[in-house]
């Protein structure tokens, strides 16, 4: 199980709360994207073996929700930060994914 | 390659089994190919043995980072069955299975696949039309199905509680009897014998750690045994799809999760069926060996860290002894995961990527082990020719631009 560090609550267990997948994949204008440009932001993913920024929501608990850096091999969740900040870098900030 | 028969095995019961040759050969890899499988997962190797088997294609090396079979082959519950909803996945899927129903006599191999059945539990009103639907359309599609009733389930598997008591009722049932198990080593050590045979190298301990493309088109690997060329190259690498797409720079729609299993102490023979549910959300069967072999659900984040959370597994045993009340004191003696490569649509990714040259067969997900043989017989028609079968083409990269998903998520009979 995770150990994750909640920005209001502190430390708590993985099974309070709930994982929202990829951060950063901003919409783009249905209007002026093409079918690629809105396949790519409805289904394509990085999923890389290292480190991902993620979203999660503290459900159990203050249910906000926040951006984390967690390393996908290590588990061990490495930077949290607010939502709608850019990516902060991590340490060995260099995934092998894409 | 030394046939398996009643007279090979009395023999070599007389030298104390002694001297059974090697199954496989492990060569050096040559320096060049003409077609390059990444991942000796039963997938991998089932594409190299139809390669050589049914398209005479034999210069074909497989490339394994670790031990054959040593992936999801090695870690999943073995649950065969094709009642999938939609036209294109029980075409698929039921050419798998009917490729099952001949595979051991085809390789020479035991792979102890046994017909018990499937049994998925219905617990609600929108379960039961869900599987109603179901029925119907797998009986159109020439896929066995029947559709139980509470007390047609008790008989069939009297160890469940249908009591209308519990949190959870069960309220019926689908049963594909067709349906059933198979030892999981068994299958990747009989392609791999019988592609051995046929001239396939299989090489161990080599990693793929870079894919070579020039002018658009694939010439080789690179590996940690040295660079390898290839005429064609296929990616099999279950968890590690996107890992293995980024080195040949495209992107890919799937995300890799732990799936956790887990078994109990050997029970004496208490569940002759597969018993599987949606609603409670678990799935169990029981093995030769006596063991009860259960799982259930991802762990949701995305890893590659082959681990998962013991709250996993802790809601699937909440289920399972809701289910089955007898099972409340049986010991569990092992956990283990699997990273598995989920896609959108829970439907998998095979045929052509934007590399020519290189073609991908992921994105199984939860359920690829009963796809063995037809996910390798599929993909070697779509290396061998340059294009997908029409029992693939449908499942083509391309479906998540044009928006032609094959929706498996709610159809399916729970994920596996
Ligand atoms: C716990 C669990 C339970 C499951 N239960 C079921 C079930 O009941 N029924 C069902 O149908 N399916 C089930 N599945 C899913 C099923 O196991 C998979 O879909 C299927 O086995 C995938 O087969 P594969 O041969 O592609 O993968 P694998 O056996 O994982 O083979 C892929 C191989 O690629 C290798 N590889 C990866 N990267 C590289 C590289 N860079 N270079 C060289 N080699 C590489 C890996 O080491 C691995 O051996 C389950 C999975 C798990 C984990
Ligand atoms: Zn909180």
């Amino acid at each position: 199980m995770l150990w994750i560090d909640c920005p209001w609550c502190g430390a708590r267990p993985e099974s309070e709360f709930r994982y929202g997948g990829e951060a950063h994949i901003a919409r783009p204008d249905p209007a002026t994207t093409d079918d690629a440009g809105w396949g790519d932001y409805l289904f394509m993913r990085s999923n890389p073996k290292g480190v991902h920024a993620e979203r999660w929501m503290h459900r159990e608990g203050c249910r906000r929700w926040f951006n984390a850096l967690r390393d996908t091999v290590s588990n061990d969740v490495l930077t949290i930060y607010p939502m709608g900040t850019p990516r902060p870098d991590a340490p060995g900030d260099e995934a092998e994914g894409g | 390659m030394k046939k398996f028969s009643i007279f090979s095995l009395a023999r070599n019961a007389l030298s104390h089994h002694e001297h059974w040759p090697e199954q496989w050969r492990s060569p050096a890899p040559k320096p060049a190919y003409d077609v390059v499988i990444i991942g000796a997962g039963g997938h991998g190797l089932a594409t190299a043995y139809y390669l050589a088997a049914l398209h005479g294609i034999t210069n074909v090396a497989v490339l394994e980072k670790g031990w054959l079979g040593g992936g999801n082959t090695g870690r999943n519950t073995t649950v065969i069955r094709s009642n999938y909803l939609w036209d294109e996945s029980a075409a698929l899927y039921e050419h798998s299975l009917k490729l099952w129903e001949g595979l051991a006599q085809e390789l020479n191999y035991n792979l102890m696949f046994s017909q018990r059945g499937v049994l998925n539990l219905i617990h609600n009103v929108h379960d039961l039309q869900e599987a109603t639907r179901r029925v119907n359309a797998n009986r159109l599609n020439a896929v066995d199905a029947e559709l139980l009733s509470t007390e047609e389930v008790k008989a069939f598997c009297p160890i469940l509680n249908t009591s209308p008591k519990t949190r959870y009722p069960i309220m019926g049932g689908t049963l594909q009897r067709r349906g059933g198990n198979a030892r999981h080593d068994a299958v990747a050590w009989g392609y791999a014998r019988a592609a051995d045979a046929r001239g396939v190298d299989i090489i161990q301990n080599c990693e793929v750690t870079g894919i070579d493309v020039e002018a658009g088109r694939v010439t080789g690997v690179q590996t940690t045994q040295g660079t390898i060329a290839a005429k064609k190259v296929g990616i099999v690498v279950a968890g590690h799809s996107s890992v293995l797409a980024a080195m040949a720079g495209f992107r890919l729609p799937i995300e890799s999760h732990p799936l956790q299993a887990l078994v109990s102490e050997p029970l004496k023979p208490v569940l002759h069926c597969v018993i599987m549910s949606n609603g409670v959300h678990v799935y169990v069967s029981q093995s030769d060996k006596g063991e009860l072999v259960i799982g259930a659900g991802l762990d949701p984040p995305n890893s590659y860290s082959q681990r998962g959370g013991l709250h996993t597994i802790e809601d699937q045993m909440g289920a399972i002894v809701e289910l089955i009340p007898i099972f409340s004191r049986v010991r569990m003696m092992r956990s283990w995961a699997g990273i598995v490569d989920v896609c959108p649509d829970a439907s998998p990714i095979i045929g052509k990527t934007p590399v020519e040259g290189l073609f991908i067969n992921g994105g199984w997900g939860t359920g690829g082990f009963k796809a063995t043989p037809g996910s390798g017989w599929v993909l070697a028609h779509t290396i061998a020719t340059g294009e997908p079968h029409p029992l693939n083409a449908p499942f083509a990269l391309d479906r998540f631009t044009s928006g032609a998903l094959i929706d498996e998520h709610a159809a399916a009979a729970v994920a596996h």
